[in-house]
C-alpha cells in the first residue's frame, strides 16, 4: 500500500502529511512532484495544504493546470481515494474535481485556531469507519476557507450525502450551511479545509487530542478491504 | 554621502588613492551602522559567547547549537524598522525574508518564527493603529504562504514610538551537524547570483536604516515575493542535502555590495563579479544602482566545478532564476566588472570592516530625576483597576494577532501561543525547544542597566517556566542615535547588564543585531533591547503550561519588592513615569531558576507562571482566564517588602514565579524550596469562578468571565472597530 503526496511550488504540509503517515501511521508514502505526469503505483493520493504559486490569481487556480493534474482527474473518475486539504482542497475545486468555490473568510482574514468539526458523512473512504456525527478536534489555518456554493448545489450536495465535515458549534470560515469538507459524487474525492495532519498526534493538540488520526485509519482500512 | 570625513581620509590612505563614485557606494553601504556595527562592536565584546553547546556564535548569519543525537539548532535576530515605519506592510513582510534566509545561510532549515513588535498608543493613535494592523498582516501573509510557523513574540505599546515601529523577527533553524556550511571556498570556485532580480527598489536601504527617519523614503523599502522565498528555501535545503554548495550567503542590507564583500572577507579569498550578468527587472540600472539595491529574495552560492550542474539542475526545478556573475579569486579583492569595464577594485578586508567609531556616551540628566516618583493615591477599587490592567493593550491577549499567523505548520508547535509562557517545538531527536523574546522599554528607558538585564531574566524565567533550560540567548539592541551621547550611554548600560546576567547564567550570546537611529515623532525612541532565549527539553513530560486546575494549591516564589518604576500600573493606570525599576539579583536566579527546573522536572507541579508586565495580579489573572477556573488568594500570605496593596498586586519584581501544585504533593514542593532557602508563600487555591485578593476582608473580587472579556476584546476592538 502506497500513498502519493502531490508537492506543488509552494506546498508547504506535504512534509507533515508525509510525517504522519510515514512515523506515526508507519505507511509507505511518497512525494511526487507536480511535473511528474503519472501516478503508477500508488493506492491513494494526497494535495496537501500550502500556497501553490503563491495563491496568486486565486488559491489553487495555476496548480489546477499542473501536468499531474491531469492524472489525478483520470484516477478520480477510476475511484481512487484522493484527499485535498486546506490548499488541496482548493485545487481540488479549482480542478472541477469538487463542486463549489472557496472564498475569502467572513473576517477577511487569515485565521489559524482549533475547531470542531463533525462528520456529515461516513460514505468516503476518509470517514467510512467514523460515525455520523462524531466529533474530531482539529485546526484550521486559512484565508481562503468559506465554502460557497449555489442553493442549487448545496441542495444536491446534500441530497447525495456529500457534505462530509461541517464545523460543530464555530465556524471559523463563514461557509455556507458551515461546510468544511465535501465529496464528489462517488465519495472518492475528498476536500477539507481542517488539517488532519495537524490533530493526529496527541503531543501536539491543546487537548491532548489525536482524532484526526481516524480519517487516515479509516482510509488505510478502506484500502485494506479493497484488496 | 554618508560617510564621515574620517572614513573618507582612512578609506583613501587605505586604497593609496581616490575612490570612485562606485566603490564609494559601496564603502557607504557596508560601513553603514546596519552593516558594519561600527558604533557597537567594541562594546559587543562584553557578552559571554562560549559554552559547551555553542558551534557558531556572533559574527555568523546565524548561531548555532549543539543540541545532541547529531543536530543543531540555529537562531538570529533582525529588525526592520525603518522600512515598517514608512510601508508597514512591505517592510514586516521583508523583514521576515531576511532573516529567514539567514537561517538558511547556515545550511538549516527554517522551523519557526517569532515576532517582538513595538508600536504608539493604539488606543489613542490612529497612525499606530494603521502600522501595527499592517505589521501584523505583512508577517502573516510572508510568514503563512513560506510554511513556517510564527510561534511566539511580544507586544508592547508606549508613546515614545510614535509614529513609528520597532519590528524585531527571530528565526530558528533546525539541521544535522554534519550539514552546516562552512564558507570555505578555492580559487576558480563560481559565484552564482540566484532568486529574485535586481532593481530598484531598496537603493540605500542600508544607509536609511543608519540615520534618522527624516523623510518617509518608500523607494529604500523593498516588495516582498513569499512564494519565490518559499522557492529558495527548499532549492538551498536540496543543495544543502547534495552537500553542493561551499558558501551560502542572502542578500539583505547593502546588497550585493555587503554580500561579496563579506563572502570575500569570510573566506579569506578576492572575488571577481562581472554584474552585467546581475539579471535586472528594470533597464537602465548603473552599476553602482547594481551594487546597491536591496531587491529581496536574492541568494548568493559559492560552488565548484564538479557541482555546477547539479546546482543548476536544483534551481531549474524549481524555477528560479540565476546566473553567475564571478568567481573566487585568491588576491583578496573585492573586483567589479562592468562587461569589461573595471568598476571597482578593493580589498574585501578594507570593505568588510568598517573603521570603528569612537563614541562617548554620557549619563542623561533624567536617569536620576526619575529615579524616584510620588506614590499615586490609593485607587479605592482595585477589582476595576485588575480589570483596566487586563485591557492595556500592553498586557492583554494577544490572540488577534497569533491567530492570524500559521503557528502550526510544521507540526512541531507542541505549546502554541497563548498557552504557556513560551512557546515549544518538537525536534527531531526526541527533545524540545522552547523559545521566546522579552523587552520592555518602560524599564529599559528608566534604567538601562537593570531594566535590560530584566529582560534577560524575563525571556529565562519564560522558558524555565515550561520546563526547559536556557542554552542560548539571541539580543536585538534598538536605540536612538550612537552620535547622541546620552543614548549611547543608554546602550553601554543595557549591554553590561545583559553581559552581566549572560554570565552569572553562564548563557552565551550566539547571535544578535544593533538598530541605532530609531526616532519617532517624540524623537529618540526609548532604549529597546529585545533578548530572545532558547531552552532545550529532554523529556515531553516536563512541558509545563499556564493551565490551572480546580484545587490545586497555589504558591508564589520568592519576594514582591516597592519596585514600580516603569510598571504598567504606573504607566498605564497612573501616567507615572519614574521611580525604582525592578532588579535582578543574578546570583540569586541561578538558584532560583534551578530549583525550579527540579520542580518541575521531578513532577511535583501542575503549572508555572512567571510574574512580569502587570505583576502577580495580572499572572494570576491569566492562569484563570486561559484554565477558566477562579483563585482566592490571601495577600498576607505573599512575600513582600511592599507598604501598599496596590504595589503588592502590580509590583514587576523579578525571579517570581506562580506554581499550582496537587495538594498532595505540597509537602516535596515546600521541602524543596526550604532546603534551598528559597523564599516562597503558600498564597491561595483554585477554586470557583471568581478571582479573589483578600487581607482582613475582600481587596479585588472579579469574575473569570469578566477578566476574560476584559483581557481578550482589548486588541480586537481597537483595531477592528476602534
Amino acid at each position: 500500500m502506497k500513498i502519493g503526496i502531490i508537492v506543488f511550488p509552494g506546498s508547504n504540509c506535504d512534509k507533515d502529511v508525509h510525517h504522519v503517515l510515514r512515523n506515526v501511521l508507519h505507511v509507505d508514502a511518497d512525494f511526487v512532484w507536480h511535473k511528474q505526469d503519472n501516478l503508477q503505483g500508488y493506492d491513494a493520493i494526497v494535495l496537501p495544504g500550502g500556497f501553490a504559486y503563491g495563491d496568486r490569481l486565486r488559491a489553487g487556480v495555476i496548480a489546477a493546470f499542473s501536468p499531474i493534474m491531469k492524472e489525478v482527474r483520470r484516477l478520480a473518475g477510476e475511484g481512487m481515494p484522493i484527499l485535498g486539504v486546506c490548499n488541496g482542497f482548493q485545487i481540488l475545486v479549482e480542478s472541477g474535481l469538487l463542486p463549489g468555490a472557496l472564498m475569502k473568510n467572513n473576517s477577511l482574514k487569515f485565521v489559524c485556531r482549533w475547531t470542531n468539526i463533525t462528520v456529515e458523512s461516513n460514505r468516503t473512504p476518509f470517514t467510512h469507519t467514523l460515525k455520523p456525527k462524531q466529533q474530531i478536534r482539529i485546526p484550521v489555518a486559512n484565508q481562503e476557507g468559506r465554502y460557497y456554493a449555489d442553493p442549487k448545489t448545496i441542495e444536491t450536495l446534500e441530497n447525495n450525502n456529500q457534505i462530509v465535515f461541517k464545523y460543530h458549534d464555530d465556524d471559523p470560515n463563514g461557509s455556507i450551511s458551515a461546510i468544511a469538507g465535501i465529496s464528489n459524487e462517488q465519495g472518492n474525492v475528498v476536500g477539507m479545509m481542517p488539517h488532519p495532519e495537524r490533530a493526529s498526534e496527541s503531543v501536539l493538540s491543546p487537548f491532548g487530542s489525536d482524532d484526526a488520526m481516524l480519517i487516515f485509519e479509516s482510509l488505510l482500512d478502506y484500502l485494506d478491504e479493497q484488496r | 554621502m554618508s560617510l564621515t570625513q574620517e572614513e573618507l581620509v582612512y578609506l583613501k590612505n587605505e586604497l593609496k588613492r581616490q575612490p570612485n563614485e562606485v566603490e564609494l557606494s559601496i564603502v557607504e553601504a557596508e560601513w553603514s551602522e546596519h552593516c558594519s556595527y561600527k558604533s557597537s562592536k567594541p562594546l559587543l565584546k562584553l557578552l559571554p559567547t562560549q559554552g559547551k553547546r555553542v558551534l557558531l556564535g556572533p559574527g555568523y548569519d546565524a548561531g548555532v547549537l549543539d543540541v545532541g543525537d547529531g543536530y543543531v539548532v540555529t537562531v538570529h535576530i533582525e529588525s526592520h524598522n525603518h522600512p515598517s515605519a514608512v510601508e508597514p506592510y512591505g517592510g514586516a513582510a521583508t523583514g521576515v525574508g531576511g532573516v529567514i534566509r539567514d537561517i538558511l545561510s547556515i545550511g538549516t532549515r527554517p522551523i519557526a518564527v517569532l515576532d517582538a513588535l513595538r508600536f504608539g498608543n493604539i488606543e489613542k493613535d490612529n497612525h499606530a493603529r494603521w502600522l501595527f494592523r499592517h505589521v501584523v498582516r505583512g508577517i502573516s501573509d510572508y510568514g503563512n504562504c513560506l510554511g513556517i510557523p510564527t510561534v511566539g513574540g511580544e507586544v508592547e505599546f508606549d508613546p515614545s514610538f510614535e509614529n513609528y515601529c520597532l519590528v524585531d523577527v527571530a528565526s530558528v533553524g533546525l539541521g544535522k551537524k554534519e550539514d552546516i556550511i562552512t564558507t570555505v571556498a578555492d580559487e576558480e570556485d563560481y559565484v552564482v547570483l540566484a532568486g529574485g532580480s535586481t532593481g530598484r527598489d531598496g537603493i540605500h536601504g542600508a544607509s536609511f536604516a543608519s540615520k534618522a527617519l527624516e523623510e518617509e523614503n518608500r523607494s529604500a523599502v523593498q516588495i516582498p515575493d513569499p512564494f519565490l522565498e518559499k522557492l529558495l528555501i527548499e532549492a538551498t535545503m536540496d543543495a544543502v542535502n547534495a552537500k553542493c554548495v561551499k558558501a551560502v550567503k542572502d542578500l539583505g542590507g547593502g546588497g550585493l555590495s555587503c554580500c561579496l564583500s563579506e563572502t570575500a572577507d569570510k573566506i579569506g579569498k578576492g572575488i571577481e563579479v562581472d554584474i552585467s550578468k546581475v539579471r535586472v527587472r528594470e533597464h537602465g540600472m548603473t552599476p553602482r544602482e547594481l551594487m546597491i539595491s536591496e531587491s529581496q529574495e536574492r541568494m548568493l552560492y559559492v560552488v565548484d566545478e564538479a557541482h555546477l550542474v547539479q546546482l543548476f539542475s536544483i534551481l531549474d526545478k524549481y524555477e528560479i532564476s540565476y546566473s553567475v556573475i564571478g568567481k573566487v579569486k585568491d588576491h583578496g579583492e573585492l573586483v567589479v566588472r562592468y562587461n569589461s569595464d573595471l568598476v571597482a577594485k578593493m580589498p574585501a578586508s578594507l570593505v568588510a570592516n568598517a573603521p570603528l567609531a569612537n563614541r562617548t556616551a554620557r549619563k542623561p540628566a533624567y536617569i536620576d530625576e526619575l529615579a524616584s516618583a510620588k506614590k499615586p493615591t490609593l485607587p479605592s477599587d482595585l477589582g476595576e483597576i485588575l480589570l483596566k490592567m487586563l485591557s492595556n493593550p500592553t498586557i492583554a491577549s494577544k490572540r488577534w494577532i497569533y491567530q492570524q499567523y500559521d503557528h502550526e505548520v510544521g507540526v512541531r508547535t507542541v505549546v502554541k501561543p497563548g498557552y504557556a509562557d513560551a512557546s515549544v517545538l518538537r525536534l527531531d531527536n526526541g527533545k524540545f525547544l522552547a523559545v521566546k523574546l522579552d523587552g520592555n522599554s518602560k524599564h529599559c528607558y528608566l534604567d538601562p542597566y537593570n531594566g535590560a538585564m530584566g529582560c534577560f531574566a524575563e525571556a529565562c524565567r519564560n522558558v524555565i517556566a515550561v520546563g526547559a533550560e536556557p542554552i542560548g540567548m539571541v539580543d536585538h539592541l534598538q536605540f536612538g542615535s550612537p552620535e547622541d551621547t546620552e543614548v549611547f550611554w543608554t546602550f553601554t548600560e543595557a549591554l553590561k547588564g545583559i553581559s552581566d546576567y549572560g554570565r552569572a547564567l553562564n548563557i552565551p550570546c550566539v547571535g544578535g543585531k544593533v538598530s541605532f537611529y530609531n526616532e519617532g515623532s517624540k524623537g529618540r525612541i526609548k532604549p529597546s533591547p529585545v533578548i530572545g532565549v532558547l531552552g532545550l527539553i529532554d523529556n515531553v513530560s516536563w512541558i509545563k503550561t499556564t493551565m490551572i486546575r480546580e484545587g490545586d494549591i497555589l504558591i508564589i516564589v520568592y519576594k514582591t519588592k516597592d519596585e514600580m518604576g516603569g510598571s504598567e500600573y504606573y504607566e498605564y493606570i497612573h501616567s507615572i513615569v519614574g521611580g525604582n525599576v525592578p532588579k535582578v539579583n543574578p546570583a540569586n536566579d541561578n538558584i532560583v531558576t534551578q530549583i525550579l527546573l527540579k520542580l518541575i522536572r521531578n513532577g511535583f507541579v501542575n503549572s508555572v507562571h512567571d510574574c512580569s508586565k502587570g505583576g502577580l495580579a495580572v499572572a494570576l489573572a491569566e492562569m484563570c482566564i486561559l484554565s477558566n477556573v477562579g483563585a482566592a488568594v490571601d495577600t498576607s500570605k505573599i512575600p513582600n517588602e511592599c507598604s501598599r496593596i496596590d504595589d503588592l498586586l502590580f509590583s514587576e519584581s523579578h525571579s517570581r514565579f506562580i506554581l499550582s501544585v496537587e495538594s498532595h504533593k505540597l509537602g516535596r514542593v515546600t521541602d524543596m524550596l526550604e532546603s534551598n532557602n528559597i523564599t516562597y508563600g503558600i498564597m491561595g487555591k483554585a477554586q470557583g469562578n471568581s478571582i479573589m485578593f483578600s487581607k482582613n476582608g475582600s481587596v479585588i473580587n472579579v469574575s473569570v468571565d469578566k477578566a476574560e472579556d476584559a483581557w481578550v476584546r482589548m486588541i480586537e476592538g481597537v483595531v477592528e472597530h476602534g
